[in-house]
This record gives structure tokens, sequence and C-alpha cells, in this order.
């Protein structure tokens, strides 16, 4: 798939439709059919980690994601990291307005974009700046060094040019014309310099895929298709990227190609997909389980609103969505369309929560589904709204007011939404609950190859509406009771209305067990708050148990590492890379986080040393300390991006007391 | 409102979501295709059958619930649930297609008593429940009961957006301008210097004209009415349950416990003559004994009493329900400050725009006509592929 453009900044680009006007391109123009022929030998690598930075008006994210879906096509194994300032257009050639996209490709099995980059890409002197200390000594700046003039060194901060004073040296610099080699390319096409300039991202993306031997063919064909309704705009980047590829060739400034072999896949057929956007598909796909309408209720608010846009093109599917006035009206018609047999969900991030919650009282009251998907940021308040940040743990299963349990699951990584989408639908409907569906920033904007599952072999969702009479009176007079529920699930029996004869009224004052009507009964109230509890712990029994990444079996490695959310990747290729030093270490993935697997407490009990990396201050460190008495030790980090696989690492060997090896290199170079 | 004719009650839409979102099986195809949700309430017989079949008539005791209703003896709320109770009968809908959402408040106490699908839901929420579930579910009969805090204070962002959306429901504003539920604090209708509990010294805001705001917003129809004359009353929530769209009524209601005789310079029998202006579609607007007041439009545009003496028997303004423009309608709401001066009631303005819920339903029909059967597998393939083995 062509990984959605999440980046605010990233219209920009597609706004170059519509700003470029002139004459219509050279009709002798046919780029696409003319791809230059094969150059000499690559040289073979395992993997890269490439990081294109730019200002936010350059195109960065659109470059990374071209060369995301390129670099899939091979199929190399990938992971993206996309990082972009909250404004849309920052001050151009500021730090503050750099906008960057990382993505680690490889031909062996990854799970993370990637520590420090091999390559840096750095349109501008403010790009060069903010992401330097992030690249090794020895690595790879390919410089645009058109942008490095005096004003824009000086916005950067730059009282020197560095591709000039020398301060480089450690690094292998490419310094590139970029801007006046696509003005070059561009100069018969008619179109305006101002607007050929802005192609200039094409220029950069031709020659990463001229040294990274990546097939052109896909991109020539993506630009012809996505600017196919503006002739100018589509001919620059042609021109540009065809310029890019053909500088590498021709420059004599690179030494070596490179070359990433295709990576072992299973086999099967996959796409590239964003977390939001298989987040969508797993909401559609859940509905249709269910066999119930899926109704969306929605604000907009970043990182979330792409799950509305993409729901929002799925009419075809049956999928009515609401763009309410705000957070508390989208949750409260989910709430009402789901009383009316839709499948209602609302969609938001951190401030939207807090706004919520009132409603997912009333709906762990009136024991309906929801389904509420909580795309984290960084809080508290508006943040840092691109950034990601795991903090809302504890509102989701705390964040309300009373008694008011509510599952809570969380989605690993971009692939994973799809299926975790589906299991927050399915408790909801068969237990008739509001459940929290956690995804974040990370997760939703990155890729990854995914391998797309048979949907035919997806297990349908029971709704088991109710249909008749449930009650008998002592008279032997039969009716519906709206609280009267299933020995297992403990759901309550749900009639819809539009049923003649079970007509009855729900709300958010306590109900007596079974005839749900108006109680103020104490031992009632006692006994209800017990239920709605039960039934929320009830979900375990239908959960898959912890499951145990230990190679010597459970409880052998000295140390566990628990991880939530986005935390998976890197905390799996963290351990990875402890026991390529022939060390012992184990780890456990939590899906679902209220309730927790039934054998979490008995893992748990295995291990002498727990480690929780969480980007919060150690939320998940205080459930699990709070129920089940275990000295976890909290990692953190809120810096408002994931963790890297080096950071877990040398976590963990700290917790074995060899923290000295952190010198040496892992054999494990998979992920850093 | 109106429950659309290709959903209404009874002539066999099965799925919920109404016809055409009728839920599928995962790969577009089986037995659950395009038909009934296969364990859903419906598709056991229930309901179906009767769809050519007018609904069967019901009488009032079909609409009242089992359970006590407790409002303080006295209270105007009685008379409009009696009102209520006594209209659906004559309007031919069904109890199992009918449902009343409300919000918080004495007023909000309204579902409990309808034996109707209902829900007493959250602080000034119940629009937004409405909202969704009307959308969903276009087939049914959706009632919003709220008070003037429910509606105009902690819910007044979700009431104005109602109102522009037009959603096909019906809203019944019960106004006593008082919390009624809470022990009689100020609300956002009280007149400003209103001393209350909260307020011991007078309070200093300026109230809400709920008929100015609606109109304001966007309203397609808008009337008013009052708890001495269920007549009237009745007539007015005809009207709005028939109106295609957003049916709003204000109701003055009297609190005799927190704020009684709110109402009573214009209600009070012997003050109705004279202070109640009715508003009659294409009739000049005059009141009075023995129609000797009138409302002239003055130069401005604004409008204002007068005495059929002073200003001649043509000069009273003809009232126009259906012009498009509303600003004639506001400046009927702006006659009266308060309930304490002549004060129009009945229909300010009915006029016809696409209804939501419709136009929603028709997005998703139209969506499914031209992309034709959707495929799940389709949809998780759509983006570019690979395949490896
Ligand atoms: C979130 C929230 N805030 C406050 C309340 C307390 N409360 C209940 S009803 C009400 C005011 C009701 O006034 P109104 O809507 O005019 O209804 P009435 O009782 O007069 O019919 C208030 C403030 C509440 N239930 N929920
Ligand atoms: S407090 Fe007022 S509004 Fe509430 S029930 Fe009593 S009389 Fe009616
Ligand atoms: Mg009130």
């Amino acid at each position: 798939m062509t990984p959605p453009i999440t980046n605010e900044a990233d219209r920009v680009d597609t706004v170059k439709d519509e700003e470029v006007q002139g004459e219509p391109g050279d009709p002798e123009l046919d780029l696409a059919l003319s791809p230059p022929g094969p150059s000499e030998e690559a040289t073979e690598v395992a993997k890269v980690v490439v990081r294109f930075a730019g200002d936010s008006g350059d195109g960065m994210q659109l470059t990374g994601s071209r060369f995301t879906a390129v670099s899939s096509a091979i199929p190399n194994d990938i992971a993206t990291l996309p990082d972009f300032p909250a404004e849309i257009r920052a001050p151009a050639g500021t730090l503050a307005g750099v906008s960057s996209f990382q993505i680690q490709f490889s031909s062996s099995d990854i799970l993370t974009p990637g520590g420090m980059p091999d390559v840096l890409v750095a349109m501008n002197p403010a790009a060069l700046k903010a992401h330097l200390s992030d690249v090794p000594l020895g690595g790879t700046l390919v410089v645009n060094a058109d942008a490095f003039d005096t004003r824009a060194l000086g916005k950067a901060g730059y009282e020197s040019n560095p591709l000039e004073d020398g301060n480089l040296k450690a690094y292998r610099v490419y310094a590139v014309p970029m801007t006046s080699l696509t003005l070059e390319a561009c100069k018969d096409s008619g179109v305006k310099p101002r607007d050929a300039e802005r192609s200039k991202n094409f220029f950069a993306l031709g020659l990463l895929s001229w040294l990274y031997t990546r097939p052109i063919e896909p991109t020539f064909a993506w630009i012809e298709k996505r600017f196919s309704s503006a002739e100018m705009v589509r001919d620059a980047n042609l021109r540009a990227f065809r310029a890019g590829y053909n500088f590498g060739d021709t420059a004599e400034m690179f030494e070596t190609r490179y070359e990433v072999k295709p990576a072992p896949f299973e086999p099967g057929v996959y796409t590239n997909v964003a977390g939001n956007t298989a987040l969508a598909w797993g909401l559609v796909a859940g509905a249709r389980l269910a066999r119930m309408p899926l109704f969306l209720g929605s604000y907009p608010i970043t990182p979330a609103s792409d799950i509305l846009h993409e729901l929002a093109k799925l009419k075809a599917f049956g999928v009515k969505t609401f763009q309410a006035e705000d957070e508390i009206a989208a949750a409260g018609a989910a709430l009402g369309a789901s009383y009316g047999g839709s499948l209602g969900v609302t969609t938001t991030s951190g401030p939207g929560i807090d706004l919520k919650a009132e409603t997912i009282g009333l709906a762990v009251s009136l024991e309906l589904p929801l389904v509420i998907v909580d795309v984290q940021r960084v809080g508290p308040s508006t943040g840092i709204p691109t950034k990601t940040e795991q903090s809302d743990l504890l509102a989701c299963v705390y964040g309300r007011h009373g008694e008011a349990p509510a599952p809570v699951v969380a989605i690993k990584s971009p692939s994973h939404a799809f299926e975790a989408a589906i299991e927050a639908c399915r408790i909801a409907v068969e237990y008739r609950t509001p459940v929290y569906l956690l995804s974040d920033g990370y997760v939703a904007n990155s890729t990854e190859p995914w391998r797309l599952p048979d949907v035919d072999a997806l297990a349908p969702i029971e709704a088991a509406f109710a249909t008749g009479a449930n009650h008998a009176d002592e008279e032997g007079r039969s009716s519906y009771w709206p609280y009267v529920r299933d020995p297992h699930t403990l759901a309550r029996a749900w009639a819809l209305p539009g049923t003649p004869g079970l007509e009855h009224r729900l709300g958010g004052l306590e109900k007596a067990d079974g005839s749900g009507e108006v109680s103020y009964d104490p031992a009632n109230h006692a006994a209800m708050v017990l239920i709605r509890q039960e039934k929320v712990d009830a979900v375990a029994k239908s959960i898959p148990p912890a499951e145990v990444d230990d190679p010597g079996g459970i409880g052998s490695a000295p140390v566990l590492a628990v991880s939530w959310g986005s935390t998976y990747s890197a905390v799996l290729a963290g351990v990875r890379r402890v026991r390529s030093r022939g060390l012992e270490a184990a780890m456990v993935h939590l899906v679902h986080l209220n309730p927790f697997p039934e054998n979490l407490g008995e893992v748990l009990a295995r291990y002498d040393r727990i480690l929780v990396p969480e980007m919060n201050l150690g939320q998940l460190s205080e459930l699990l300390r709070a129920r089940y008495l275990v000295d976890v030790q909290r990692i953190t980090k809120v810096e408002g991006l994931p963790f890297r696989a080096s950071e877990i690492e040398e976590e963990i060997l700290e917790a074995l007391g060899r923290g000295d090896l952190m010198a040496k290199e892992s054999s494990d170079g998979a992920d850093t | 409102m109106v429950p659309t004719p290709e959903s209404s009650a009874g002539n066999g839409s099965l799925a919920p979501g109404g016809a055409g979102s009728a839920a599928r099986n995962v790969n577009g195809s089986g037995p659950g295709a395009g038909g009934p949700v296969a364990n859903g309430p419906r598709s056991n017989g229930a309901g179906a059958g009767t769809a050519t079949v007018a609904a069967p008539a019901t009488s009032r005791k079909d609409w009242v619930s089992d359970q006590e209703v407790k409002w303080c003896p006295g209270c105007g709320d009685f008379t409009i649930l009696a009102a209520v109770q006594m209209l659906l009968p004559e309007i031919g809908v069904r109890p199992e297609s009918t449902v009343f959402i409300s919000g918080i408040g004495c007023s909000s106490r309204f579902p409990y008593y309808m034996n109707t699908y209902g829900i007493h839901s959250i602080h000034g929420r119940a629009p937004a429940l409405a909202t969704g579930l009307a959308i969903a579910r276009p087939d049914l009969d959706v009632w919003v009961v709220t008070g003037d805090g429910d509606a105009l204070s902690i819910g007044g962002n979700h009431f104005i957006h109602l109102m522009r959306r037009n959603v096909n429901l019906t809203i019944l504003l019960f106004n006593n301008q008082i919390y009624g539920l809470t022990k009689g604090q100020y609300s956002p209708t009280s007149e400003t210097g209103k001393v209350t509990k909260s307020t011991p010294y007078g309070s200093l805001d300026a109230p809400f004209n709920p008929v100015s705001l609606a109109i304001g917003a966007e309203a397609t129809f808008v009337a008013r009415t009052h708890d001495m004359d269920r007549k009237h009353m009745t007539e007015m929530l005809r009207r709005a349950h028939d109106h295609k769209g957003t049916g709003f009524v204000e109701i003055y209601q009297n609190c005799n416990v927190y704020n009684n005789g709110a109402f009573e310079d214009i209600t009070a029998k012997e003050n109705r003559a004279s202070n109640l202006i009715p508003l009659e579609h294409g009739r000049p607007i005059r009141f009075g004994e023995n129609g000797e007041h009138c409302v002239v439009r003055n130069p401005d545009g604004s409008l204002r009493v007068a005495e059929v003496a002073d200003v001649g028997e043509d000069a009273a303004v003809i009232h126009d329900e259906y012009l498009e423009d509303s600003s004639p309608a506001f400046a009927l709401s702006r006659l009266a400050s308060g309930p304490h001066e002549p004060t129009p009631i009945g229909v300010f303005r009915d006029i016809s725009r696409p209804e939501y819920s419709e136009e929603v339903t028709r997005q998703v029909a139209t969506a499914q006509a031209s992309e034709g059967e959707p495929d799940l597998k389709s949809l998780i393939f759509s983006g570019g592929t690979w395949s490896t083995n």
C-alpha cells in the first residue's frame, strides 16, 4: 500500500498540484518509460538505516514513505519512524521546523526503525544541525549544498558553514547541489523555477534510490498516478527524480552503490501498512464479524484523525461516520448508535479521552458496547501533539468516577492494529461494555510489512441480541428484563429498539439487578458494583494466557522484560541483542491491560528481576505492583520518541550486572 | 419528526441501521448478505409480515409505563407527560419504534414514564446520543426531553449543533427557568437579578431566549407553548413531530416548588388574552380579549406591539411560518424579553431543509450502489502487495 501521508506538513507537497500553473508539460517527455539502464555491481549490506530530514515544507514524510514503499517491494523487512513538528508549517529553516522520517530496511527480520542512522539526508542546515548528533562518527551525510547559504545557516544557528569549516571531518559527506540540479532538470519543462525547486525532495529520493539500488519503476508509476491531474508537477517530479538517480550514476561522487537483499518472509501476501490504517480496517472487520453496522463518532485530533479519514471513505461497507461538535458528542453519538444496534466507536487522542470520560461511565452503567480508540500523544494538556507517549494507560484503566471498570487492549505494532481492533470489538459486543483500544503516535504513523490474514477464517463475534421475554413473575407472566445476564460472560440481555414487546428504559441511575429498574437499595448497589467488576474480570477467561518468550523455559532467564503497546518491538529487539551476547533474557508482551491474562501473576512470580519499560513514568509498573505485589523495576522514557533496542539492551545488561558489555557491539546488529 | 418512509416502523426493514446497511457476512456472501442480522430480534418473525399494514392502533395506556411518576405534585411536567401520552396514539406510531432520550434534571425523568424504548442519559448530552441513534436507525421515532439547564447550560453546544444539522427528531425543552432537580439554583433562562440559593444577591447574567437561540442556530422548526393549555401544547407537539428534521418546542413549565408562578403573568387564565400572542400561519398577528392589540413592523424591521385602534385594521404583520429568511421569526422571538409582557406562542418557523440522517443514509447507499458489494479482503489488499513463497 501507499503509506498514508499523515503529517500535516506533508499536505504542503500535495497542494503543489493546485499551486502550479503555466504551460502544459512537454508532450515528448516520457520519463516513466525510459528508466536508466543497470549500473555496475553493488556492495551487499545486511541492513541500512536512512533518515530523511528537512524543513517541514520539504516533503520529507512523502520522500520517506516512497522510499519505504519501494523497499518493501524488494521485499526488505522494514520499520519506519516519522517525526514531525505539530505546526503545519513551523518557521521555515528553523530547528523547530525540521521534519524527519527514518527507515530501517533489512535483509533479515527487524523490529525497530533502528537507532542511529547510517545515512542522514539533510535538505537544509537546520536539518543537519537537529540530527547530526544522532549520526555515528564515520556515518554518511547526504546534504543539499545549495541550501547552505548565509541566511539559512544563520537561521539554523551556524556561525560558519559546516560543509566548509572542517567540522564534519569525522563523517563521510556528500554535498550535492540538489536545488540547482533540480532546477536544471526542469529547465525546459515549462515549470516555474519556484515550483520546480519544490521537487528537490524527489531528487533526493532518486539519489537514494540509486545509492541503495531500489527499483525505480514503482516511483515513476506512483508519480504519474498521484500527480496525473497536475501535469506540471508530475513532470517536475519525474525530472527531479530521474536527475537524482542519474546524478548518483554519473557524478562519480559515490564509491559504490549498496544492495540490501530480500528478507526471508514467511510465505504469504504482504502489504506495508500504517497503524492508523490497519486500525480502521480492523474496526470494519470487527463490525462485519459481529454483523453489525459500524458507526464512528469522532472529533478531529492529531494523531487520531486519519482513522476518521480512512473510515469516512468506506461508506460502501455501510460505515457511517459522524464528525461531531466535540469529543463528548462524538462519544455520545457512538453510544446512541450502539443502543440502536450499531457497533459504536469513537476515536481520539489524550485531550479527547478526558472529555469522553463521563459518557464512557454511562456506557459502563448502560452496559452497551462502545470502542474508544485513544491514539496516545505527549501530555499533559495539549502537550506535543505529534510526539508519542504511553501516558494515558491509567486514565483509561481508572479515569472515570465511581467504580467503573472497563477493559483495555493495546496495539503493539502497526499491523497488529487490525487484530487488536477486532479484539476490542469482540469484547465490547460480547460483554456489552466500553473497551479502550490504545494506540500511540508512533504505531499510528509508522509502517511495517503485514502478512495479510485470511479474512474468511476470522472468528465471528456473537452479539446475540435479545429476541423475547426472559423473565417470568410469580403469576407466570413473562416479560423482558434488560439486566438478566449470561452466566458465563455476565453480559446482559440486549434488546434493540424496534423489537415489539421488549420496550424498556435504561439510564445512568443505579439499576436493580435483573429488572433494570431504578434502585437506590444499598445491597443491590453493592451487588451491581461487584457484578460490573466481575464482568470485566471475566473477560480474562476469553483471552490467551501471557506467552513468555524464554528460550530456556519459563523462569529460566534471570531477568524478564515486560512490554505493552508499542514498546513491544524495541523490547523484543533489545532482548535479542542481549541474547546475541550469549546471555539469557526473557520477555512477555501484554496486549490486554485490563483485565490481565489469568496466568500473569504466576509468570511474574517466576522471575527475580522484572523490567517494565514504558513511555510514561511507570504506569504499568504501578498496576503490576498493586495487583501482584511484585517488585518490578520501571524503565521510563518520556522524550516523545520510542525506545531504541540498544536502550533496552543496556537496561537488561545492567540488570544482569553486565553493563560493561555495552561498550562492545552486539552481534545482533539488526535493531539498534 | 417523521420517520423516513422507507424505514418506518414495522415495515420489516430488519438490520439495525436500516435498509441498505444490513450487516453482511465477512466475505460478503452467504446467508447474511443483504439480509437480516441472523440473530437479530426481527429475524425470528417478530414484526415480519406487517410491511404494508398500518401500525396497529394504540391507546393511551399502551404508552404509560408501570413506573410511579415521582415529580412534585402540581409540577407542570405532569401536563406535558399527559399530552405526549395522549398524542402518540393519535399519530399512529408504535411504542417499540419510539425512543425517548433525556439528559439529567426533573424533566429528564420523562423516559421512565413512557412505555417505549428510552435512555435517561447524562446531563446535557441527550442530543448527542439521540443524534447517533437517529443516524444509525432512521426507522425509529426519536424524542429528546430536556430542561433549560440541561439543554442550554451544560448541553448548549449540542443543542445548537442539533439545530443546525436538522437531525430527524423532536426535542422538548421544559423551561421552568430554574434548576429543579438540584433544588433551585438559577438557570440560563432565569431573569437577571434572580435571587436563588446560589445567587443570594441576585444573578448577574442575561438569560437566553431559547426560541431566539434556536432560530439563530439554524433551526428548521421552532415553536413555543406552555403547560396551562394542553390543547395548544398537543398541537405544537404534533406539528413538531410531523416536521421532517429537528422539531424544537419550548414549553414554559411551572416548577411549583422552586420557581412557582414564573409564567403566571402570561399563562394564568385571566392574563392569557392580554399577554399571549398566538401565532397562526397566514393570519394577522393580533391578540387581546377582542383582538384589540396587534404586532406591527417598525421601520428598522423590528416588531412591536401596538393598538389596532392606533395603527388601523390592516397594519398587523401577517404571520408566515415558511419564510426562508429567519429574521421575521427572530424578530417575533424578541418581542418579549421575559414572560411578563405580551409573548408569542405557537409556531415561529417551519421550513424545509435536507434532513441529516437521511442524507447520511443516502451517501452510504450511493457509495454502495456505485462501488458494489464491499469485500473485506479487497479492502486489506487495496494497498500495494507482494507475495513470498
Ligand atoms: C455533569 C453534571 N453536572 C451537574 C449535575 C447536577 N445537575 C443535575 S440536574 C441539574 C440542572 C437541571 O436543571 P434543568 O435542566 O433546568 O432541569 P429541571 O430539573 O429544571 O427540569 C444539575 C446541575 C449533573 N447531574 N451532572
Ligand atoms: S422540583 Fe420543580 S420541576 Fe422538579 S418535579 Fe418538583 S416541581 Fe417539578
Ligand atoms: Mg429547569
